[in-house]
């Protein structure tokens, strides 16, 4: 099946239909969960209103991490099987990742202020989730450094792999060190310990981040496969028009 | 047995000859640590706080900046196709080049840390766990390091990415190593944490040398 889906022309004909739909969905959910999460909700009984970045920074959090496993996996993928579609998922995942990362980074900052009286603690959740800020930039900057697109390729995949021992890091901190950020709520064994009217909210919040970042990865997947379709285009006029005169002068010029 | 024993001793000999690193390695140390003291001022009690968070800083800048030339000089002039085309499997040559690495500048750091301690003050507890932690704690740094030194060995100005790459990945043993030296001076024992960075020293050898391994041969076709 994998093979089926990987061949570039027959993905871009699917993404090509399902990305607007992603991208219908994800309004659709921004829309009643941002309802949902500012006016019908309860405030916390003891946080009050501050409660709300909830809505914003979980998802955020969770969208951080797993993209980074989504991307850890289309390495894998590539590195094993060899596949290009495999590398231009991983790379066009990266720059969201990285958003998602400085999203939570900076929504848990705002929350931190109000509810621990500072902006930055230097804690196990908060470092690791830092880290996995910077190894989002360096998997970036090894795309951005390398000309060969296959080298450059194989290179952020072992980078990604080799990073991707900081997500159970992530997942595990608040259980592993004490910690001022909260232990997890949501899933766990034991089921949810936030109340349905918070966890609503929340999941469509979710929903929308994933649908979200479901478009437009499909989007930017696209564009890549557009980009690197048209490299190779301009490479084979250009050999062919040397091949064709011999002085290596465009002939279209 | 034979072919890697030649081989780190190739490279320990090539690093205390004319353009070697070794030496420069542990003055880079030294001198940086002299600056701390001027930058932050002498004030006792301050710098024996932060005697072993300092000093494992530095030993993580000083494998940073000797770590770009782990592979790139042997890539440059052709030495990394014959090894890879000699007998030893490609991962032990990075094993070989590791240890290599880690005996000319790992364990002269291990050797002059207490120097360092002396010079910043460092309570009499945290002595022993610092050198134990860094003694068990810098084949991580050339371990990890050896990886991004062989994603970057193509690329002309790899030293800065090489930074970008390892640096996250070197938090870990940072927290733990300097950790063993700061609870020991707390009275809380330094097992723990010096348990921790032997096991994450391990945990790179067995990562490391295949990941390594496979990019230096994605260099190499």
């Amino acid at each position: 099946m994998i093979q089926r889906f990987a061949n570039p022309k027959r993905f871009d004909a699917i993404a090509r239909r399902v990305a607007p739909v992603m991208a219908v969905a994800a309004a659709a959910c921004l829309a009643w969960g941002v309802w949902l999460a500012l006016f019908d909700s309860p405030p916390d009984f003891r946080q009050g209103d501050t409660v709300r970045i909830m809505y914003v920074h979980v998802p955020a959090a969770w969208m951080a991490s797993a993209v980074y496993v989504l991307i850890a996996v289309a390495s894998a993928v590539s590195l094993i099987f060899r596949h290009p579609l495999a590398d231009v998922a991983a790379r066009a995942a990266a720059p969201f990742g990285l958003a998602f990362t400085f999203l939570a980074l900076v929504t848990g900052s705002l929350w931190g202020k109000p509810m621990w009286g500072t902006w930055w603690v230097w804690d196990a959740r908060l470092t690791s989730v830092l880290v996995l800020f910077f190894l989002y930039a360096g998997y970036i900057a090894v795309w951005q450094a390398m000309e060969d697109t296959q080298k450059a390729a194989r290179a952020a995949a072992i980078l990604a792999l080799a990073g991707s021992v900081n997500i159970p890091i992530i997942r595990f901190s608040v259980d592993w060190w004490n910690s001022l950020h909260q232990p997890a709520s949501v899933f766990r064994a034991e089921g949810p310990t936030i109340d349905s009217s918070m966890l609503w909210p929340l999941g469509v919040m979710a929903l929308a981040y994933t649908f979200l970042f479901a478009a437009l990865w499909l989007y930017a997947i696209r564009t890549e496969i557009a980009a690197r379709r048209a490299r190779t285009l301009a490479m084979m006029v250009a050999s062919r028009d040397e091949a064709a005169d011999g002085t290596g002068e465009a002939r279209h010029a | 047995m034979t072919a890697f024993l030649a081989l780190v001793r190739r490279d320990v000999m090539l690093s205390f000859r004319i353009g070697g690193g070794a030496v420069l390695g542990l003055v880079f140390f030294l001198t940086v640590g002299a600056l701390m003291p001027l930058g932050i001022g002498p004030e006792p009690q301050l710098l024996s706080k932060i005697a072993p968070g300092l000093i494992w800083v530095l030993a993580v800048l000083t494998a940073l900046l000797t770590l770009d030339r782990l592979f790139q000089a042997d890539f440059e002039d052709g030495s990394l196709d014959q090894l890879a085309l000699g007998q030893l499997p490609l991962w032990l040559v990075v094993l070989g080049k590791v240890l290599a690495h880690w005996l000319t500048t790992g364990l002269p750091l291990c050797l002059f840390a207490p120097l360092m301690g002396v010079l910043f003050g460092l309570a009499p507890e945290g002595y022993w766990p610092l050198v134990l932690g860094l003694l068990l704690g810098t084949p991580a740094l050339s371990l990890t390091g050896a990886m991004g030194a062989a994603l970057t060995v193509a690329l002309r100005r790899g030293g800065l990415l090489l930074s970008l790459i390892v640096l996250p990945l070197y938090i870990p043993v940072l927290i733990f190593g300097a950790g063993s030296a700061i609870m020991a001076v707390d009275g809380l024992g330094a097992d723990g944490a010096l348990m921790m960075v032997s096991a994450l020293s391990l945990f790179s050898l067995v990562v490391s040398l295949p990941l390594s391994a496979l990019s230096l041969k994605t260099h190499l076709s």
